[in-house]
């Protein structure tokens, strides 16, 4: 992972700067009125700015009091662009890396599709239109996405996955997307263009990291909605109160009016808002995978059904060799030296394994091959392999295959304990291999699917989370059971077809649930588009990519257990700023309602449980702590709440008391701080 | 406070719970169309009023058609109501003679009934025939009761239901709300009323010689019956001016406590009606334990204060051990008066056995500020529940990111749709409550009506257009409500308190009843936990109730502070 898309550190200085200027000109209140919170706090920052300059110049009321109010207002609101533009320059700084791969690059394209020594023509890459052909050859980059309609060639693909090994992309099958800006190590190919200049996958790659395409998710409208109609309610409740005050005496001033509004709106959650959601997006690309849309991360937090393909997911893909047992009357010495002299020409994985097996578990010392070896390999006819040596016919392979050879050299019985072996290797999930010496049987080797060692607890982690882990796998179900409960996996689906896949999506969401699944195929297409979370490798087709709602650059399918988390931890920090921002009302009221109305009731001191030394820096205090919160939040807007994998109940718990609890006192403790400092300051 | 006192108060909350789970699966066996030991009496009558009226029952309806016909149903009882109060002169059983009620006042009173507010800005007895009282005001106790009960119904089944495009047929719940549950509960109470002592008669009054030989006419009339569908119904307009503080209406101990006991005993049930009928009754018992904790520790404050008295009074050699009697009724005490006053006002109910007026500043911010948490601690009939379904959805939608799923409450997914019809039915409270209260405090005509100044006029004020937005009915007294002003305002804030609310709610309704129910996992937000009851409670107190400690404090807060300092007003 060493040329990934590095994170830039939370207060890089380029990009400190760079969201400083980005804070200013967000103020433009066109583009603030999408944040309907601080639209607010910026029009009565306005408001109380032009109060200040009227008693600035006529002399008149409390100009140093209105001022620092003005200030921290306009202060409240840049702090809230200021957390939104540092999340996006982050983004910004890695989208300038991979424009910077985005060079202009020729293209050949073919005059004549399909012909095979066309003339070629130079054009510029953003000129070529889908369906175009174009060669590509050694050390070329690919100018454009396309399919690849003729040809085989080794790719780099660094350019996009940071994974520096070449990958073979040919025509036909499931490894003919290829990707603009990536190139061509060896041979040529015939490429397709199926996207054009401006819609190509670095572009949207592109447009996504740098959040240009943005749009709030449905969970954040939501939030927005409530954010908002809170807004309203304070409006009311404030703006009543200058009636109640009047009828009680008491001649409010604009100012504090204002004070007290911007205090109790929800401002915390409504700066940060949109920065949580550019934060969550920004830690998925961290771990090379890009979203298509923030609903789609949204959506991963939610889903509580995860589909995992067996092979590369859950057991390591190639079945290894797991034990040798001999036959009766064989010692296991001579059946394990057999399997071993009968693999060592076998360059398959099973081959190695069984070579491996019999020299670490068996000991068995490796001497090296003789040269009056005649090597038997394998064939689909015969579906035996082995070695002639020393006047043996050493053979393995599957087990009816290795009794008609047997049978052949004159020997049709089986010995006491053969079929035992077999079927209890079969019942187990593995694959019995047999082991002959000529017409004698030697012994029954046990291959098995190999589950990933630390898979089960990451299960197990998952459940008590409330997601339930299915496993899709072509095996049969006796085979696909053994592994299943191995795995720990809740559920699976055995002898599993594209269209099994489809089915059991749409039965489980119609259950009301929220699937997730990530697949390469484009017969996998359908099922990624119907997923609720659909995780394309990037090493897969166009139509899968397109098909699903993410990319993973790394083509790696254990990432879909990451993907969930990151979009938890988004959904577990916004919800915890909401509970945050809401419960520090409480003590701002403790604060400002007395100093409103001391005047008139002296009596009302007593609400002033935080001893704050007058009216103004009581009023005052509140307004810097509200604005001070932002700053003192954005790291943990950006790096998202301690993510733990527990079940609901207890993360309930725990984030209640934190941001809960935490929400209502933090507040006091922290205007009361600020109190003593503007009292030792002589602000107010 | 004594021991006795709040043994008094443990009994009646033990009698109101023992019967929660009976009266609540009983409520959701009707509401469900299964048999109960009443169909072999009621069925043939039910499906007689579904046969003259030309109803199917099996035909249901959609969220929009079930609102359109309550509005509709509603809007004609509101006419028919008006106009008994315009025309009553023209009526039988007018043995006063009362001529016809004010345009004003005649429009506050139907609104008031209707909405189940029973906000009374005239004395019953010296106002209303008893022809208006049987066939208005009565009819209307138990329809608005019935409305309440069915609307809650629709919004239970949203969540009961998945993917499902009906939520109910508004005249079968209409009618299986008063037939089964609000008639029968009625009769017996009206018995047991009947037996500790209430009148039931079509006299209009006895004429008597006093002791010192003065003659008196003593108002009666067929009050048990009325009494009874008051309490149950939760609406709280009394026969008599003085409502429950009325001897006739409430004339011992063992009457207070069945008058008490029938005002919890519908709204306590539904919860568990709703558990019922989602299929978890764990979930009713949380929102019951949440109302229930408010309304206790508001009982304890209330009781709390009211014992501790008046300062001032000690000053002058009262004995300060009694508590405060002013505006009580010995018979019922300050336990008894407390009690009743934070139940009423918890409940939506608005019957009163004391003058809150009268109450210690904080004991009679108690009753505003249980009205003005929305009434759902447990609420009206019916709206309490619904009400508190809206506060239960709030809650998940604030907290329930916390867990890393997006918001749902019983497996439904709360989204931008749910929650801007939510903010909608929030925000009429502070609208009517704060913006008519604002306003009627610098009106000068308005304010002529305070009979005290300062604080307590203030609250009086807030009182009044709480009571009314939040279809209580209960008056702080001392302010003469009687006025154009008033019965205008009051009459508007009644009608958006009940049907501004009842509009975005039921379309809340609509929109998750067609939503999938997703199964709960351990990942589901748990909402049947204690620790759901806390958050819960927090979000009433915080996002329910912070809007309005501006207006608290001028009022009964600086009111007590200023009483300690020996100011009263």
């Amino acid at each position: 992972m060493a040329s990934k898309l590095q994170a830039a550190s939370l207060f890089d200085p380029a990009i400190f700067w760079r969201a400083s200027i980005d804070a200013l000109i967000k103020l433009d209140p066109r583009k603030l009125v999408r944040n309907p919170v601080i639209f607010v706090t910026e029009i009565v920052a306005a408001v109380v700015t032009a109060i200040f300059v009227r008693e600035f110049v006529t002399g008149s009321g409390d100009p140093a009091f209105s001022g620092q109010i003005a200030a921290w207002l306009w202060f409240t609101v840049l702090f809230a662009n200021f957390a939104e533009a540092v999340a996006e320059g982050r983004g910004k700084a890695q989208a300038a890396t991979l424009r910077g791969m985005r060079s202009n690059v020729m293209a050949k394209r073919l005059a004549v599709p399909g012909i095979v020594d066309e003339a070629v023509e130079h054009i510029a890459a953003d000129e070529l239109r889908i369906g175009d052909i174009v060669l590509v050859e050694a050390g070329d980059l690919i100018p454009a996405d396309g399919e690849i309609v003729e040809g085989v060639a080794t790719v780099n693909e660094a350019a996009i996955t940071g994974e520096s090994a070449p990958v073979i992309r040919e025509a036909g099958g499931d490894r003919s997307a290829v990707t603009g800006g990536t190139t061509v190590v060896s041979d040529w190919v015939k490429v397709k263009v199926t996207a054009e200049a401006g819609s190509t996958f670095l572009d949207r790659m592109i447009a996504l990291v740098e959040g240009a395409e943005r749009q709030k998710t449905p969970n954040e409208l939501a939030l927005s909605i409530l954010l908002s109609g809170m807004t309203l309610i304070f409006l009311i409740a404030v703006a009543t109160l200058w009636g109640l005050a009047g009828y009680s005496g008491t001649e409010l001033s604009l100012t504090v009016l204002i004070a007290l509004l911007v205090t109790l709106i929800p401002t915390t959650i409504g700066g940060l808002l949109s920065a949580i959601g550019i934060a969550g997006m920004d830690r998925l690309i961290r771990f090379n995978v890009i979203a298509t849309s923030g609903r789609a991360v949204e959506a991963a937090g939610d889903v509580d059904t995860l589909l995992l393909d067996k092979t590369g997911t859950i057991t390591f893909g190639n079945r290894q060799a797991t034990e040798i047992i001999p036959v009766a009357g064989v010692q296991e010495k001579e059946a394990v030296e057999a399997a071993w002299l009968a693999s060592l020409a076998d360059e398959t994985a099973e081959g190695r394994s069984i070579v491996s097996l019999a020299q670490e578990k068996y000991n068995l010392s490796a001497t090296a091959k003789s040269n009056d070896m005649k090597l038997i390999v394998f064939s689909a006819s015969t579906r035996l392999s082995g070695v002639d040596v020393g006047g043996h016919k050493l053979r393995k392979g599957a087990v009816d295959a290795v009794l008609k050879f047997c049978a052949n050299e004159g020997n049709k019985t089986e010995p006491a304990n053969f079929r035992g072996a077999v079927d209890r290797i079969a019942q187990s999930g593995g694959t019995p291999l047999a082991l002959a010496d000529g017409a004698r049987l030697l012994g029954v080797i046990h291959l098995k699917d190999v589950v990933k060692g630390e898979i089960k607890e990451r299960f197990g982690e998952l459940r008590r989370m409330g997601i339930r882990t299915v496993m899709v796998t072509g095996d049969n179900p006796v085979t696909a059971a053994a592994i299943a409960s191995e795995a720990g996996v809740d559920d699976f689906i055995a002898e599993a077809t594209p269209e099994d896949k489809l089915r059991y999506i749409r039965e489980q969401q119609a259950n009301g649930r929220l699937i997730a699944m990530c697949g390469d195929g484009t017969n996998d297409a359908p099922a990624l588009a119907q997923a609720d979370v659909g995780v394309a490798m990037q090493t897969g087709t166009q139509a899968a990519r397109e098909a699903g709602n993410m990319v993973d650059l790394d083509s790696n399918p254990t990432k879909l257990i990451e993907v969930v988390e990151i979009g938890k931890q988004l959904l577990m920090t916004r919800g915890s700023l909401t509970t945050f921002s809401i419960a520090n009302d409480v003590a701002k009221y403790f604060a400002i309602i007395p100093a409103l109305f001391v005047v008139t009731y002296p009596e009302l001191q007593a609400l002033n449980v935080m001893h704050l030394a007058t009216p103004k820096s009581a009023i005052l205090s509140a307004v810097i702590f509200n604005a001070l919160i932002i700053i003192a939040l954005i790291p943990l807007a950006l790096r998202g709440v301690q993510y733990r994998s527990a079940g609901a109940a207890s993360l309930l718990r725990r984030n209640l008391l934190i941001y809960g609890l935490g929400g209502i006192l933090l507040p006091f403790a922290g205007i009361k701080l600020v109190d003593l400092t503007v009292a030792v300051l002589g602000l107010a | 406070m004594t021991a006795i006192g709040w043994l008094q108060i443990g009994i009646l909350f033990a009698l109101v719970l023992v019967c929660v789970k009976p009266l609540g699966g009983y409520m959701a066996r009707v509401f469900q169309g299964e048999r109960t030991p009443l169909t072999i009496v009621l069925g043939p009558i039910e499906r007689g009023f579904y046969r003259l009226a030309g109803v199917d029952p099996a035909k249901e309806q959609g969220w929009f058609a079930y609102t359109v016909a309550m509005i509709v149903f509603n809007a004609a009882g509101f006419l028919l109501l008006y106009l008994i109060l315009r025309l009553q002169g023209f009526f039988p059983l007018n043995p006063q003679g009362f001529s016809a009620v004010a345009p004003d006042l005649a429009f506050n009173t139907a609104i008031s009934f209707v909405t189940n507010t029973n906000w009374q800005a005239y004395g019953g007895e010296t106002t209303m025939s008893h022809f208006a009282q049987m066939t208005g005001l009565t009819v209307q106790n138990f329809l608005s009761a019935a409305t309440g009960i069915a609307l809650a119904i629709a919004f239970v089944r949203a969540f009961a239901r998945s993917g499902a495009a009906y939520v109910g047929n508004f005249w079968v719940d209409m009618t299986r709300a008063t037939l089964y549950v609000l008639l029968p509960f009625s009769v017996i109470v009206a018995l047991a009323f009947v037996a500790s002592g209430l009148p039931q008669t079509l006299l209009a009054s006895v004429d008597v010689k006093t002791l010192e030989g003065a003659a008196q006419t003593i108002a009666i009339g067929p009050v048990a019956s009325q009494e009874a569908i008051k309490q149950l119904g939760t609406n709280g307009g009394g026969f008599f001016n003085v409502n429950s503080a009325h001897p006739f209406e409430n004339p011992n101990a063992i009457s207070n406590l069945i008058s008490i006991w029938a005002m919890l005993a519908i709204s306590a049930s539904l919860p568990y009606t709703f558990g019922k009928m989602a299929g978890d009754t764990r979930q009713g018992w949380a929102l019951l334990l949440a109302m229930l904790v408010i309304l206790v520790a508001g009982v304890g404050i209330a009781y709390w204060a009211e014992a501790g008295g008046n300062p001032a009074f000690a000053a002058f050699g009262i004995d300060p051990s009694s508590g405060n009697l002013e505006g009580k009724e010995v018979r019922f005490g300050v336990v008894m008066s407390a009690l009743y006053a934070a139940v009423t006002t918890g409940l939506s109910c608005g019957a009163v056995n004391a003058m809150h007026d009268s109450f210690t500043p904080l004991a009679g911010m108690i009753p505003l500020i249980m009205i003005k948490l929305g009434e759902v601690l447990p609420g009206g009939v019916g709206s309490g529940l619904y009400g508190m379904l809206i506060f239960a959805i709030l809650a998940v939608f604030i907290a329930g990111l916390m867990v890393g799923r997006t918001p749902e409450y019983l497996g439904k997914k709360i989204e931008a749709r749910e929650m801007k019809l939510a903010m909608f039915a929030v925000l009429i409270l502070p609208l009517c409550i704060l913006g008519f209260s604002a306003a009627a405090a610098n009106l000068p005509f308005a304010l002529e009506s305070l009979a005290n100044n300062g604080p307590h006029g203030l609250s009086e004020i807030l009182y009044a257009y709480s009571s009314a937005t939040g279809n209580n009915g209960s008056a702080f007294a001392g302010l003469s409500a009687n006025t154009k002003w008033y019965n205008t305002t009051l009459g508007i804030s009644m009608l958006l308190g009940r049907f501004a609310y009842i509009v975005p709610m039921m379309a809340i309704a609509g929109s998750l009843a067609a939503k999938k129910r997703s199964p709960a996992s351990a990942g589901t937000f748990p909402t049947h936990t204690p620790l759901f009851v806390g958050l819960l409670i927090g979000v009433i107190l915080i996002v329910g109730g912070l809007q309005f400690f501006p207006a608290l404090a001028l009022g009964p807060i600086v009111e007590h502070l200023l009483m300690l300092a020996g100011k009263t007003f």
